[in-house]
Order: structure tokens, then sequence, then C-alpha cells
């Protein structure tokens, strides 16, 4: 028998609002947090447009000391943000500079899909080519080490249960949640900080735009650039962020009174295997098929149960096909598919991150009802026509939304979904 | 600049670095720069390329390792500056 884990804290730092009461009135609101970036312009990036968090700097300052910031890279700055928030959420207190004690019940996996890349940029590789290695000085390597963010949430709270950074491209923030749910069902945690985070940098991006997988024709209206699943999609807008859960075992929650948000009922993580039409940067439609599948399994949940879908879409071409591969996957037709949105049409692609922001948004949905509205689709894609009723083009107020699903894919060919159900107290 | 001065400038740098700052009001050339003022000990690094850019002066690391007080810190640079 399994433990139940439920999420009992959140906090986020998104482009579109800091901390998850604001995101929840940005996400009714259709809100863009995308905006023009002038430094793209100044390098010549096709994309010149990103979704950045705003307004952090003065939050870090109230939350860490000069010391510690002088030691974190953009993303160990958001993470640690959004784990404090969660932290507080829960009910929990951050622990004074004075007490020594170890949380044993508790560890965090918080992942990235690039890290420090930042730093690297910034600092690491031009001191070292300028024969300038000792410049570099103490804080190089916790910036730049992939297990960066987790290992600084672990010391602000004395975690010491399992303490790991996942890394699985634009899947990561999805597969941390999943792989934190794991390990309280299978008791080996009480709880479990889980989710994911990926700063703004131009160096992360630089590689994408190469690639033209970001979009090149919405630098004049920002706000519109990011058009998942509509005829004028042409790529993705660059994004950064953090989002973070804290899981419970469900017992413990109840035995402490803590407010529940919802039920993480199960989650699946596989692979396309870069095989059937699947390659490092395309998903094998029959792995993304056994992914849901496998969560809904793992959730004890039949396809018709499924009220609502947070969908990946990205706004490339890979979108008309995500419809489709959740359609077969559900077991239903086009016109009886389940509500579906894009977060990432209001905050952009926050890669690595993109799957923990998104499910912060899932959870408020199912806690509260509804569905957010996703932007500049008021023309779909001609394959995606058939799905019309399904895709929210205004915030919608759903009275029996009960089970919402939220996926999130990656280069590789991997994918994960996750299954929350509401939680009547 | 005087050994004061010195001292002055020196405590001024350690000061972000350190974990205890009520150590910090009553600090003299005798305070443990780790042990009293629970300055990370990976920091010192960072403290003595900080003292280097304050002062303008170079600092072998055979030098720094040597350093435990405020007071060794600015034997170290009053010796460089003075």
């Amino acid at each position: 028998m399994k433990d139940r884990v439920v999420v009992t804290g959140m906090g986020v730092v998104a482009p579109n609002a800091n901390g998850v009461r604001e995101f929840e009135s940005a996400l009714r609101d259709g809100r863009s947090g995308v905006r023009r970036i002038p430094l793209l312009e100044e390098l010549k990036f096709g994309c010149q447009v990103a979704g950045v968090p705003q307004e952090t700097d003065p939050i870090a300052q109230d939350l860490f000391s000069a010391e510690e910031r002088m030691a974190m890279s953009a993303g160990m700055v958001f993470a640690s943000i959004a784990a404090v928030e969660a932290w507080r959420d829960a009910g929990f207190s951050r622990p004074s500079a004075e007490d020594d004690s170890v949380d044993w019940e508790t560890g965090a996996i918080i992942g990235t899909g690039i890290g420090g890349i930042d730093v690297i940029g910034r600092k690491l590789v031009p001191f070292t080519d300028a024969g300038r290695v000792r410049r570099l000085g103490s804080t190089c390597v916790e910036q730049v080490m992939a297990s960066s963010a987790s290992a600084k949430i672990a010391g602000l709270f004395g975690l010491g249960n399992q303490v790991t950074c996942n890394s699985s491209a634009c899947s990561t923030g999805a597969e941390a949640i999943h792989l934190a749910a794991e390990r309280i069902a299978a008791g080996r945690a009480t709880r479990m900080l889980a989710g994911a985070v990926e700063g703004d940098s131009h160096y992360i991006w630089a590689g994408f735009d190469g690639m033209r997988v970001l979009v090149r024709n919405g630098n004049d209206n920002p706000a519109a650039a990011s058009r998942p699943m509509s005829a004028h999609a042409a790529g993705f807008v660059p994004a950064a962020g953090a989002g973070v859960l804290l899981l419970e075992q469900l017992e413990s929650a109840l035995a402490r009174g803590a407010r529940i948000h919802a039920e993480i009922l199960g989650g699946h993580v596989n692979c396309g295997g870069q095989r059937q039409g699947g390659s490092m940067t395309a998903p094998n439609p029959d792995g993304v098929r056994r992914c849901i599948r496998g969560a809904l399994r793992a959730a004890a949940i039949e396809p018709h149960q499924v009220d609502a879908i947070s969908g990946h879409l990205t706004a490339t071409m890979a979108d008309p096909l995500e419809l489709r591969n959740w359609a077969r996957a559900l077991d239903r037709g086009a016109a009886e598919l389940p509500p579906i949105t894009s977060t990432k049409s209001l905050i952009g692609h926050a890669l690595g991150a993109a799957g923990a922001i998104e499910a912060v948004a899932a959870v408020l949905m199912v806690r509260e009802r509804f569905v957010h509205r996703s932007l500049n689709c008021e023309v779909l894609h001609p394959k995606i026509e058939p799905y019309a009723a399904s895709v929210v083009q205004r915030t919608r107020k759903m009275e029996q939304l009960n089970i919402i699903l939220k996926a999130a894919f990656g280069f590789g060919d991997v994918n994960s979904c996750l299954v929350f159900r509401h939680w009547d107290a | 600049m005087t050994r004061q001065d010195v001292m002055n400038k020196v405590i001024e740098i350690v000061r972000p670095f350190v974990k205890d700052s009520a150590a910090l009001s009553a600090v003299t050339a005798k305070t443990s720069i780790l042990d009293d003022l629970k300055v990370n000990s990976a920091r010192l690094v960072d403290i003595v390329l900080a003292f280097e850019d304050e002062f303008d002066i170079e600092v072998e690391d055979e030098d720094a390792d040597r350093v435990e007080t405020i007071g060794d810190a600015t034997e170290l640079v009053f010796a460089k500056v003075a």
C-alpha cells in the first residue's frame, strides 16, 4: 500500500507574477509576462522577447544575506525565493541561524534544464581564458554545479532526506515532482520540496535561437509573441523562473492540520527512445501516449474522468501532434477532448522550469476549479480546428473540475505527466 | 594610511561575510575571522581578493593561508601599503 501524497505548499517566480497569489490572478486575467529584451536586439538574436521574472532583487535582498546572494546564480535566486514561499505556505518557518538541527524526513528534488550558465558565461569562461583562474574566488563552483539550486535550498531549511537535482530538458520540472512524489509514496520521506528552475540568460537562449526554434516575428508585440495552438505559431518564447511544490505524505499533512491544495494521485515518466518518429528534438507519439496512460494507471483514473489538461504546448509545429496524442491517449474524439490550455501562452517557455511553474498553475486551477485562458490562439492551427471547443479562449469556471493532467515533454524524447485531484477537506 | 585605517577597511571588507554580526560590534585585532565571526572558511579566498582590489596589492597564497585574525589581516595589508 503506497502512502498518499498531497500538496501543502507552493511557491512561484514567474515572468507574469512573483508569488502564488499574484500568479493566480495573472492566470485568471490572462496576463502576459513576455517583454522585449534590449540585450537580445543588441546581440542580433532573431527572437528579441522573453519571459523574465521582474523585481526579484528586492525579494532576494529581503530573504538572503549579502554573502548568500554573492554566491547565487540567477537560477539559485529564483529557486530559493520559490522554495521559501512554498515552505512558509506549508506552515513552516525558516530555521534561525543558531538552529543546528537537521530535518531528516524532508528532502528536495529541484531540477534544471541548463543550470548556472549565466555565471559560466559572465565569469568562468572569460576569467579562465584570460589566465585569471585565481580571480574566480570561492563562489564559482557552487553557482555552476548542476545541483546548485537543490543544494542551496537544503541549506536554507536544514534538509536531511534526499537532496538532488534532476535534468531532462523541458520535462525536468514535472519529472522532479513525479520523482519526489514517488519517494514519499514509497515511505522514504515525509515531505519533499519539488520543482525546477531556469535562470534568465541570453547564453541559455542563444542555442535555441540558433536552432530557429524561437519565435522571430513577435519582437514588436511581445504580449502576442507566444502563440501556442495558433495558426500563426512560429516558435516559442524563451523564459525563466521557478516553481516549487511542497509535497507531503497525507497522514502527516492531516496530523498537523496543514492546508491541502490538491492531491497528487500519480504520474509517469518515460522516453520514446528516439524511434518511431522520435528524435533528439521530436517526440515519438507512442511514447507520449504511453506516458499519459501510464500516469492515469498510476493514479487509478480512467480516461473519461479527466476534466482538464495543462498541455506542454510551446507554439511550435509539435502542438497539433500534441493535441492528437492527448485525444488518442484519452480515447476521445477531437470534439470530446477536455478543456486544454497552455500556460506558455502567458509566460513563454521556461525550459527546465516549465513543468514546475505550470504544475503550480495546474494545482491552482484544480483547487479553485477554473481553467485559465490560452492567449493568442484566436485563429487556431488548421489541424487544431477540430478541437476548437476544447481550447480555452476565455478563462472559465469549471464547478466539476476534479482531475487535471499536467504534461511536459523534452529534448531527448522524454516525457512526464502528473495527475492532480481537487482536495475536498 | 595608518594601521587603524587599514584595520577599519579590513573590517568593512569582512563585514558582508560575517554570520555573527554581534561579534563584529566588539571586534579587536585578536578576533578570529572563522571562530568568532563565523565566516565560512571557503570565503577567505574572496576576502583576500577583496583586499587586493581595495588596497591595490597582491597577496601570495602562502601569506593568505596564515591569516586567522583581523589583526593578521591588518598586518598583512599594512606591510604592503605602508
